[in-house]
């Protein structure tokens, strides 16, 4: 017993208490600042590496919904057109929005990134139950996603919490690329929650089908028949990406 | 025996490997596992339009590995081995699915990755073995579980709370990797990123053993500092997963005081790696030739006394959880898997030391800085939940032990040497141990030195028939303990 209060007492409140505000690391990779006005002459060196297609040229534009975050590109670059700054609220309602280009800067693209709809908060803003779906997700996204439920994050503060039959959910959070197995099951827990319901895609794998975009054993025509409602972009996406993008999504202000 | 004669991440020329008739390949193979050894990899390959088996035994006593291959022809099917050796199963499973060669006599011949019940009309249904009986019943579970979890299929046959008998079906993750592992051989980035993501629990773990392979096939010598600082993440992602898996299994047996301590503590052991390399899994550290981030002196300073404090934490948060009446009362005597079935069924990692058999890769098969010190092999005896829970603890422990103790031994070094091109024709096995037990890969190169195949097995290949095992006349309520107390991985299977 005595064991057991010394342990609370050193655990302590673990919980971050301003989560819209939270930094990460600087180390953390998250939001491209791109400057093309430093690239030499048809250098292609960041596009030629970026192993998951992301990066386009002229103009010079990464898109994050591709992205993993490796910093591969930043790394060969030797004339600083690419960086990851540590800000890491990367979410967007709109597909086209996470394509960055040159001199966009982090709160230019936050400006708009998020469109918030009357319906939504009247309907989400205060509880918002999801159903995640991994379609054959590699457990780095599925692991973020519950981590946004620990002590340290602690989702349910805000309502916002998974649940485990879709006739209990307001949504699905899709993870992975969707693997051909998976996608009956993908589109058979969407159609049982119920009407009004949002979707999110999580990670590069959801969104583009990242790094196996080009994989055989795909089947990602959910995407071409249901809409998006939010993307939430990393490889995988961090806790506090995930919890602000839907926080931003789904309140007044 | 002539097999040709190797260790871990030393390659062969393909030359070099013995062709057997399929017959002798079989009979060796059982010998050889009669003898004490192991079996590590089974798999086919295309070579000049013919089918190759190659078949990869482990003598972990003397650190060697043994490699042979049978060359089919016309044949369509041979003797199956699992009759005799029942670790081979899932591998003659993949084997047939892969290549279509029967291995007759097989007591279990489904698909492993391809045949999804109610899915694939191209594909063979799967059949699930059903009991008939007044007062059974069948539960399903998946693909889509309750939790925030990867999806795979589990039935199970019960009387009343009792199951008899669980049958788990895999495939729901398949991704084709081995396939875009061969395709985008000449992007070497892409192909690293691409093991960080066979298994996203275990990226240090395969994306290890990739650079690894590469580097041996390469002939590419990494500096003192790459290999101890890889051997550094690799027990960081073994502290985080194992602090993680014992909050959810205090989260099983509704024990919440674990569930957010050790919660609490695996985020502060993330968090460390992510101030060492930007990304909470340690995803783009790996690098063939070496490492992409190093580790600062002041880095050094912070991350011992991270450790030092979560190694006091750890003590008294287990101290409370193992002396626990309620917790004690689920995990004992809960799943236990006896050391001869762990044996026969080729258990690996900390299940199988839980089980008592004295496997561990670093100290078997050692790789990077491994090789320069000795890493005790940690055992446990009971085989059930409560050792499995209690190896994860003593786990935490060694590994912050090795971590400070190799941070003192940090000397300046490249991080990162440029790499060679690879061998033409050959071949080379590199095993690690990640956290969840052995990794596998194995890759072999064509006459120009390009990758022609890429094997990948994680330890969840072996390890899921335990759990089968495990859970067989316990109460189906105890199935997520004991799933988790495995914590194993569906997409390193599914690939």
């Amino acid at each position: 017993m005595l064991d057991l209060i010394k342990l609370r007492n050193r655990h302590g409140y673990q919980s971050i208490r301003d989560i819209p505000n939270a930094k990460l690391s600087g180390m953390h990779r998250g939001f491209p600042v791109i400057d093309e006005s430093k690239c030499m002459d048809d250098c292609q060196k960041c596009s030629d590496i970026c192993p998951a297609s992301a990066i386009s040229l002229k103009p010079l534009s990464i898109d994050i919904g591709k992205c993993t975050f490796c910093g591969e590109c930043e790394r060969v670059c030797g004339y600083g057109s690419v960086k990851f700054i540590n800000e890491y609220k990367s979410g967007s309602t709109d597909r086209e929005k996470l394509i960055i280009t040159s001199n966009k800067s982090f709160e230019e693209f936050r400006k708009d990134a998020i469109i918030k709809r009357k319906e939504i908060h009247k309907l989400f803003g205060r509880s918002l139950k999801f159903r995640q779906v991994s379609a054959a997700g590699c457990n780095g996204c599925e692991m973020e996603l519950a981590a946004c439920s620990n002590v340290n994050f602690d989702m349910g503060r805000f309502g916002i919490d998974f649940v485990a039959s879709p006739r209990h959910a307001d949504g699905v959070v899709i993870t992975g690329p969707v693997s051909k197995n998976m996608a009956p099951a993908l589109m058979d827990a969407f159609n049982s929650v119920n009407e009004p319901k949002i979707v999110i895609a999580a990670g590069a794998c959801a969104i583009s089908g990242g790094i196996f975009a080009e994989s055989d054993e795909l089947n990602r025509k959910f995407f071409d028949e249901i809409k998006i409602d939010l993307y939430i972009p990393g490889c995988p996406p961090h806790p506090l990406n995930f919890i602000n993008s839907v926080l931003d999504f789904i309140r007044k202000k | 025996m002539n097999w040709t004669e190797t260790k871990n991440l030393k390659s062969v020329s393909l030359e070099d490997i013995p062709q057997l008739h399929m017959n002798e390949l079989r009979t060796q193979i059982i010998d050889g596992i009669k003898n004490g050894r192991r079996l590590v990899q089974f798999f086919g390959d295309k070579k000049d339009g013919r089918l190759i088996l190659y078949a990869v035994l482990a003598d972990d006593l003397t650190s060697r590995l043994f490699i042979a291959s049978s060359k089919f022809g016309n044949e369509k099917e041979y003797q199956s081995i699992t009759p005799e050796i029942p670790a081979a199963h899932l591998f003659e499973r993949e084997f047939y699915e892969q290549f279509g060669i029967e291995p007759k006599g097989h007591p279990w011949l489904k698909p492993v990755r391809k045949g999804i019940a109610g899915i694939s009309s191209e594909e063979i249904p799967y059949n699930f073995f059903n009991m008939t009986g007044e007062e059974m019943h069948e539960v399903g579970v998946g693909p889509i579980h309750a939790g925030v979890i990867e999806p795979g299929h589990f039935r199970f046959s019960c009387h009343g709370e009792k199951v008899y008998y669980l049958e788990i079906e895999h495939g729901f993750q398949h991704r084709g990797i081995e396939d875009l592992f061969v395709k985008n051989y000449n992007k070497s980035l892409y192909l690293t990123k691409l093991s960080e993501s066979v298994a996203g629990d275990t990226v240090i773990g395969h994306a290890g053993a990739f650079v690894r392979a590469m580097e041996s096939l390469g002939n590419t010598a990494i500096s003192r500092r790459a290999q101890l600082i890889r051997t550094i993440m690799l027990e960081l992602e073994r502290i985080a997963v194992h602090l993680g898996d014992l909050s959810a299994l205090s989260g099983d047996v509704a024990y919440l005081t674990g569930n957010s301590v050790f919660g609490a503590l695996r985020t502060k052991i993330i968090n460390t790696t992510m101030a060492i390399c930007g990304n909470r899994f340690g995803r783009g550290i790996m690098t063939i030739g070496g490492i992409n981030y190093d580790i600062s002196s002041k880095l050094e300073s912070e991350i011992k006394s991270i450790l030092n404090r979560l190694s006091d934490d750890a003590d008294l948060a287990a101290e409370v959880l193992f002396s626990s009446a309620s917790v004690l009362e689920r995990f004992e005597q809960t799943g236990v898997i006896e050391k001869e079935t762990a044996l026969e069924i080729g258990m690996v990692g900390p299940a199988a030391r839980s089980s008592g058999i004295s496997l561990d890769i670093r100290s078997d098969h050692p790789f990077d800085a491994y090789q320069y010190f000795t890493v005790h092999k940690l055992t446990l005896e009971s085989g059930d939940v409560f050792a499995r829970a209690y190896m994860r603890f003593i786990e935490i422990q060694h590994s912050i032990r090795i971590i400070l103790e190799q941070l003192a031994n940090l000397q300046d070094g490249e991080l990162k040497c440029p790499a060679n091109s690879l061998q033409p024709d050959g071949m080379v096995v590199s095993l690690a141990e990640g956290w969840r037990g052995e990794i596998a890969h194995v890759i072999i190169t064509n006459s120009s030195g390009n990758i022609k195949r890429v094997k990948i097995k994680d330890p969840s290949f072996h390890n899921w028939f335990a759990l089968a095992l495990a859970v067989r006349e316990e109460g189906v309520s105890d199935f997520p303990l004991c799933n988790k107390s495995f914590n194993l991985s569906y997409c390193g299977t599914d690939l």
